[in-house]
């Protein structure tokens, strides 16, 4: 019911003066409680009720301007002596001396900071309070954390115009200096002004690199020697390749000839292993693969023309944009092509046409990585278009695993020299996946985004913590992978063993159903060419394997729907047996 | 006297002691068991690290003060015992 009170007027008399008169109050409406609505209620007790009683805070997030330092020494001279006295002089100092251990308030204060001393010097000697009890116990399993990883320095490329990061390569033994190669790429795009130098980065000093390398054109790659950590080789932008020396300054120790060079910019450049610890090769996208003596850079001592057709024939060569060394297989190394092609030769073939071995027919594009699993030389990874593939080598007709085709494409990748399952790709959109095939197989186990150009390069240092990697504008990036990515873990190369195992199996077994297909397609097609009756047959043999499969079919449902009939049968028979048999139980006991 | 003396030989007997020194307020080493180039180096070092932990400490709390501090590095342990004018600096290797 609604509490309603009409209130009316006429028209002409509105705006008359409201006289208005006190009355008693008036009872209106009374709405007594109605018990019965209860029941629609639930009392609730407790209630909870929050309540803040705090002030207002926020995150903030502040980052300071990079801050020089440079360390130097001091240089400690004594000091705090009387004016007077002059601290060279050893009589004055001695006297001084005599005087202060006359002073009263030195005997007290000496014998008073003796006594804490010996207190102290004494619980020292009985207990160590600093002693790990814990050493010997186990190891506790650690709790699987996420993985991780976090940046540590960025080595900004100090000049105006930036270049891109082409190659970087670890100092070996301990990593403790990155080699980073700088040159710009992009045809025509280097104006004069632009640098010539790469550097070297100490990587404990991001902010001025610690030394400087010279060549007469930039370089696109660049490799520490294994064996000497004092020299470095490199390839440029114009063919040729450098030695430096870091003991003897900037400017490279020799360089190759203009005409002994390549003719293409130099992508890859790699020490070989030999007695002399002198040898290098380099491949390059004039389709030469040069083997040079770094004492002798004048003219290489060898050269492989990168021609499927095992003709030698430069004009038919594919250019190479990586190489593959490894040096527990010294005889052996692979190429990676423009044209998506990867090369196995062998290095010890007489003739030219021996030494390319095999192509894998890989990827759409260049393949800028390719790398053999440092535990499993037999498989081996190669990136170039969207995907990062891996190979087996027995296997030439596909690679045994593949990743899916990412958002960007992939500029370079490696494996970790720690965990056989673990390798890291990096992206033109600036990200850094590192892949775990034995955790996940279809994405990465962790994906960073390291900025926001494109990267180039990438190098894991030997301890498999520490990943640097290169990006367009000249930014090398240094992270810390966590330690659950970098520890090999338990059974892990037997695991990866069985996976690479499995796969190689699989793909074996494609390949032979391929090509038994494909003969049985020859042989059909053949035979219709012979006999025109054969086609006939050729169409029937379908209709004929469906009638066949339908009559198969049929009889194995009748078969079954028998069988369910006898079962059914068995059943009942079953119950009957035991009802009389409980029939009987009972009339026993009743009887008894 | 002879107390100052017997109580630095008392210390220096210690098990696994390496060397005392004893510097004044400024620094300057007063006593020292070590070669003057060590001592000059540990008296000027130790005394800037005494002065900031004083600080530090009344800092925090004008009513504390700095009674004793021990570093311990890989190597040995270097314990402070502070005072007004002077302190005391003993450096041990500890028996482990």
């Amino acid at each position: 019911m609604e509490i309603v009170h009409v209130y009316s007027k006429l028209r002409s008399e509105f705006g008359r003066q409201c006289l208005f008169s006190d009355r008693p109050a008036e009872l209106l409406l009374d709405l007594p409680p109605d018990p019965s609505l209860t029941l629609s209620f639930i009392q609730k007790s407790p209630r909870d009720q929050a309540v803040q009683a705090c002030w207002e805070t926020s995150e903030h997030q502040v980052n300071t301007e990079r801050f020089e330092t440079t360390s130097c020494g001091i240089n400690h001279m004594e000091g705090g002596w009387p004016k007077d006295i002059n601290p060279a002089e050893m009589e004055q100092t001695i006297r001084v001396r005599k005087k202060v251990e006359k002073d009263e308030s030195f005997i007290n204060s000496v014998l008073q900071l003796g006594s804490v001393m010996e207190h102290c010097i004494r619980q020292n000697n009985a207990v160590d309070i600093y002693q790990e009890c814990f050493e010997d116990e186990e190891v506790v399993e650690e709790i699987q954390e996420p993985p991780s990883a976090k940046t540590v320095n960025i080595f900004r490329d100090p000049n105006e115009i930036k270049r891109t990061v082409t190659s970087l390569s670890w100092q070996p033994d301990g990593g403790r200096k990155l080699a980073v190669a700088y040159s710009c790429l992009e045809f025509q795009k280097s104006s004069k002004d632009i640098s010539l130098d790469s550097y070297i980065w100490d990587i404990e000093n991001p902010n001025r690199p610690e030394m400087m390398l010279k060549p007469t054109s930039p370089l696109v790659c660049l490799d520490y020697n294994p064996k000497d950590s004092h020299t470095l080789v490199g390839g440029s932008y114009n063919g040729q390749i450098a030695f430096w020396d870091t003991r003897k300054g900037n400017q490279p120790v020799e360089f190759s000839s203009l005409e002994h060079s390549h003719r293409d910019p130099v992508y890859k450049i790699i020490w070989l292993q030999s007695k002399t610890g002198t040898d290098a090769f380099s491949a390059s996208t004039d389709g030469q693969v040069l083997w040079w003596d770094v004492r002798k850079l004048a003219e290489p001592t060898e050269c492989l023309v990168l021609d499927p057709s095992r003709e030698g024939n430069l004009d038919q060569a594919l250019g190479a944009t990586s190489l593959e060394f490894e040096p527990t297989m010294p005889t052996k190394f692979m190429v990676g092509t423009e044209q998506g092609l990867v090369i196995s030769c062998n290095r010890k073939a007489k003739t030219p046409a021996e030494k390319i071995v095999c192509t894998y027919d890989s990827h759409h594009g260049p393949i800028y990585a390719l790398q053999r699993n440092p535990f499993f030389p037999k498989n081996f990874l190669t990136v170039g278009d969207w995907t990062a593939r891996i190979w087996s080598e027995d296997i030439k007709e596909s690679s045994i695993m593949c990743t899916k085709y990412q958002m960007s494409y992939l500029t370079d990748a490696c494996w970790s020299p720690v965990r056989p399952s673990v390798f890291f790709t990096v992206k033109m959109d600036g990200v850094l996946d590192v892949w775990d095939i034995l955790f996940k197989q279809s994405d990465p186990t962790l994906s960073l985004k390291v900025c926001d150009n494109s990267l180039y390069s990438l190098s894991v240092q030997d301890n498999g913590r520490l990943v640097a990697c290169g990006s367009q504008l000249g930014e090398a990036t240094l992270l810390e992978i966590c330690s659950g990515l970098s520890n090999l873990q338990k059974n892990e190369k037997s695991l990866l063993a069985a996976m690479f195992e499995r796969e190689s199996k699989r793909e074996k077994i494609l390949e032979a159903r391929q090509r038994e297909v494909r003969l049985k397609e020859r042989s059909r097609s053949e035979q219709s060419r012979e006999e025109e009756a054969g086609r006939e047959e050729g169409e029937e043999d379908p209709k004929q394997l469906i009638v066949r499969a339908e009559s198969d079919f049929y009889s194995l449902v009748e078969a079954e729907v028998k069988r369910r009939e006898k079962k059914d049968e068995v059943m009942k028979e079953k119950d009957i047996c035991e009802e009389k048999d409980v029939k009987d139980e009972e009339q026993k006991g009743t009887s008894e | 006297m002879a107390e100052v003396e017997e109580t630095l030989k008392r210390i220096q007997g210690q098990k696994g002691v390496q060397g005392i020194i004893v510097a004044n307020s400024e620094g300057i080493p007063i006593k020292s068991t070590l070669d003057n180039s060590s001592t000059v180096q540990y008296a000027g070092l130790i005394h800037q690290l005494v002065m900031k932990a004083r600080s530090t400490i009344r800092d925090i709390d004008p009513q504390n003060d700095l009674t004793f501090m021990r570093v311990r590095s890989k190597k040995n342990e270097i314990m402070i015992a502070p005072d007004k004018d002077f302190f005391l600096i003993v450096i041990q290797n500890p028996s482990d």
